[in-house]
C-alpha cells in the first residue's frame, strides 16, 4: 500500500488532493444537470472563454481567479441573452463566442514574454495550489453545493418539464441563469485543477458515468461525486508514479471510469432485461 | 378588489377579443369565449385550428396580439394556482432520472415556495393522486418505462395534486388504451361533480356528445360554444370542418 500513501507524505500533494477532490465533487454534482440538460458544449465554452480573462489578470498583476470569473460571467450572460432570441441558434452562437474569446486569449499570451508561465492556464497546476487558493476552492464548493440543495426543486422541475415549471410560476429563465452562474464558478476552480482545455471533462465525464448506472436524480449526484473523488485521488497517484501531468492524469482517470461504467451497464443489461409492459 | 362585477366570477374562464398570430399569420382570430364554472368542456376543430394555442394563450405561454383572459375573474399571472395543465405528451425530457411518484410530487412545487422542500403533506397528496388514477403499484417505476396510457395517468395525477379549480388537458386520449380513456373520463366527471371546471382539447367527434356537457367548436375563429345538445349540430360541424365532413353517428 506504500505506493498509494507515499505521494501524500508531502504537503503539496495533500493540498493538491484536497483541492482536486473539492473541485471534482463540485463539478461532478453540477455536471449531472449539465449532462441532463445537454449543456456540455456550454460548459466547454465557459472554460475556454476564461482564457483572455486569465491572461489579462496575469498581465495586470490581479488575481487570476477574479479574471477568470469575470470572463466566465460575461460568457454566462452572453449565452443566456443569445438563447432568449431565436435568430441565431444557441450552439452556433456558443461556437462563435467560444473560439473568438479563446483566440483573444491565445493572442494575448503570444504577445507576452512569459508565454511558458501561462501554460498552466491551459493544462492546470493543481500541485501548485496555495492556502489562499484552497480557501477560494472550498468557498466555491460550499456555495455551489448549497445552491444546488436549496434550489433543488426548481432545478429539477425546470430540467424535466420547463413548460410545466413556467405554468406553475417557477421561472425557468431565472433558473437557467442560476445554473450558468454556478457553472461559471465551478469552471474557474476547475481550471486550477486541469486547465482551460480539460475542465469540461470534470463536468461531463463523472456525471455521464453515473447516468449509466442509476435512474434516480439524488443517487446520480452522489455517485458522480464518488466517482470524481476516486478519479482525483487515482489521477494524482498515477501522475506522481509516472511523473506525468496531474491534470491529464485526473481527466484520464475520469475517462477510464466512464469506460468501466459503460461496460458494467452493458453487462447488466444482458443479465437483467429491461422491464416491459 | 376586481374591477369586474362579482357575478362574472361564476365564470371559470372569460376570453375577450383574443387574437394570436405566428409570423403575422393569425392562428386565433378575435375569440370571445365564456366557460361557466362546473362544466366539462370539449374543444374540437380540425388540425391547425388553434386548439393548443388557445390553451397556451390562456396560460400566458404564448403572447397574444390582442385580447385578455380571466380565470375566475383574474388574469392567470395573478394566481398561478388557479389552473392545472396537462400538456400533450412529448413536452418533457423522457430520459430525466425520475419516477412516477417524483413527477406527481412536482405538481406540488408551485405552492411550496422558494427554498422549501416538499414535506409529508405533499408526499401524502402525491400518493393519494397516484392511487386515484390506479398507478399506486407503479409509483417507483421510472417514467420512461411506463406505457403511453400509464404516462398519461401520471400526468393527470400531477394535475389532480394541484387541486386547482380549473383543469386544462391537451389531447389526453392521444395514444392511450381504451381502459385508460375510460378511467380518465371517470375522473374528469368526478372533478365536474365537485364543482371544478375542465377544458379538454379533443379530436374524436364520435365521443363528444358522450363525454362533454359543454363544447367549443374552433377553427381559427370560434364557430360556436355552448351546451353540447344545442351547439354540437351538423350545421356547426360543417361550418368548422368544411362541407365534406362525414358526420359522426348520432349527430
Amino acid at each position: 500500500m506504500g505506493w498509494l500513501t507515499d505521494p501524500f507524505r508531502y504537503a503539496f500533494m495533500q493540498n493538491a488532493l484536497l483541492a482536486a477532490v473539492l473541485i471534482g465533487v463540485t463539478c461532478a454534482v453540477l455536471g449531472v444537470y449539465v449532462v441532463q440538460r445537454r449543456m456540455a458544449f456550454v460548459g466547454d465554452a465557459m472554460a475556454h472563454t476564461t482564457l483572455p480573462g486569465l491572461v489579462i489578470a496575469h498581465l495586470g498583476g490581479w488575481s487570476l481567479s477574479v479574471g477568470g470569473l469575470a470572463a466566465a460571467g460575461v460568457t454566462a450572460v452572453a449565452i443566456a441573452w443569445v438563447s432568449r432570441r431565436g435568430r441565431v441558434k444557441e450552439d452556433t452562437a456558443i461556437g462563435v463566442v467560444l473560439t473568438g474569446m479563446f483566440a483573444v486569449g491565445v493572442l494575448l499570451m503570444s504577445r507576452t514574454r512569459s508565454f511558458r508561465d501561462l501554460s498552466h492556464m491551459l493544462f492546470g497546476n493543481v500541485l501548485g495550489v496555495t492556502a489562499a487558493d484552497l480557501w477560494l476552492i472550498a468557498g466555491v464548493a460550499a456555495l455551489v453545493l448549497a445552491a444546488l440543495a436549496l434550489f433543488h426543486k426548481e432545478l429539477e422541475l425546470t430540467s424535466y418539464d420547463p413548460t410545466h415549471a413556467e405554468v406553475l410560476g417557477l421561472r425557468p429563465g431565472l433558473t437557467r441563469l442560476l445554473l450558468l452562474g454556478l457553472l461559471a464558478l465551478a469552471v474557474v476552480t476547475g481550471i486550477q485543477a486541469v486547465g482551460v482545455i480539460l475542465t469540461n471533462a470534470l463536468l461531463v465525464t463523472p456525471a455521464a458515468a453515473a447516468a449509466l448506472l442509476t435512474d434516480r436524480l439524488p443517487v446520480r449526484m452522489a455517485l458522480a461525486a464518488l466517482i470524481s473523488t476516486g478519479c482525483a485521488a487515482g489521477g494524482l497517484v498515477a501522475s506522481y508514479a509516472l511523473e506525468a501531468s496531474s491534470g491529464a492524469s485526473i481527466v484520464l482517470a475520469c475517462t477510464a471510469s466512464f469506460a468501466a461504467a459503460a461496460a458494467f451497464a452493458t453487462a447488466r443489461r444482458q443479465f437483467r432485461p429491461a422491464r416491459g409492459d | 378588489m376586481s374591477a369586474l362585477p362579482s357575478v362574472t366570477h361564476m365564470h371559470a374562464v372569460q376570453v375577450h377579443d383574443l387574437t394570436v398570430a405566428y409570423r403575422e399569420k393569425p392562428v386565433l382570430w378575435d375569440i370571445d369565449l365564456v366557460i361557466p364554472s362546473g362544466v366539462l368542456m370539449g374543444v374540437v376543430g380540425p388540425n391547425g385550428a388553434g386548439k393548443t394555442t388557445l390553451i397556451k394563450a390562456m396560460l400566458g405561454l404564448v403572447t397574444p396580439v390582442s385580447g385578455r383572459v380571466l380565470i375566475h375573474g383574474q388574469p392567470y399571472q395573478a394566481n398561478k394556482r388557479s389552473v392545472a395543465y396537462v400538456p400533450q405528451r412529448g413536452s418533457v425530457d423522457w430520459d430525466f432520472p425520475t419516477t412516477a411518484f417524483d413527477v406527481v410530487l412536482m405538481g406540488t412545487y408551485g405552492r411550496i415556495g422558494w427554498l422549501r422542500r416538499p414535506g409529508e403533506l405533499e408526499r401524502e397528496a402525491a400518493y393519494v393522486a397516484l392511487a386515484k388514477v390506479g398507478m399506486a403499484d407503479l409509483a417507483r417505476r421510472q417514467i420512461r418505462e411506463l406505457s403511453g396510457g400509464q404516462q398519461q395517468r401520471v400526468f393527470l395525477a400531477r394535475a389532480l395534486v394541484q387541486e386547482a379549480p380549473v383543469t386544462f388537458m391537451d389531447e389526453p386520449f392521444q395514444g392511450v388504451d381504451a381502459i385508460t380513456e375510460a378511467a380518465i373520463i371517470d375522473i374528469l366527471r368526478e372533478l365536474r361533480a365537485n364543482g371544478r371546471t375542465v377544458l379538454v382539447v379533443h379530436h374524436d367527434l364520435s365521443t363528444v356528445a358522450e363525454y362533454f356537457d359543454w363544447v367549443t367548436l374552433l377553427n381559427v375563429r370560434k364557430v360556436a360554444a355552448g351546451p353540447t345538445v344545442e351547439v354540437f349540430t351538423p350545421a356547426n360541424l360543417r361550418a368548422t370542418y368544411g362541407e365534406r365532413l362525414a358526420l359522426p353517428p348520432g349527430v
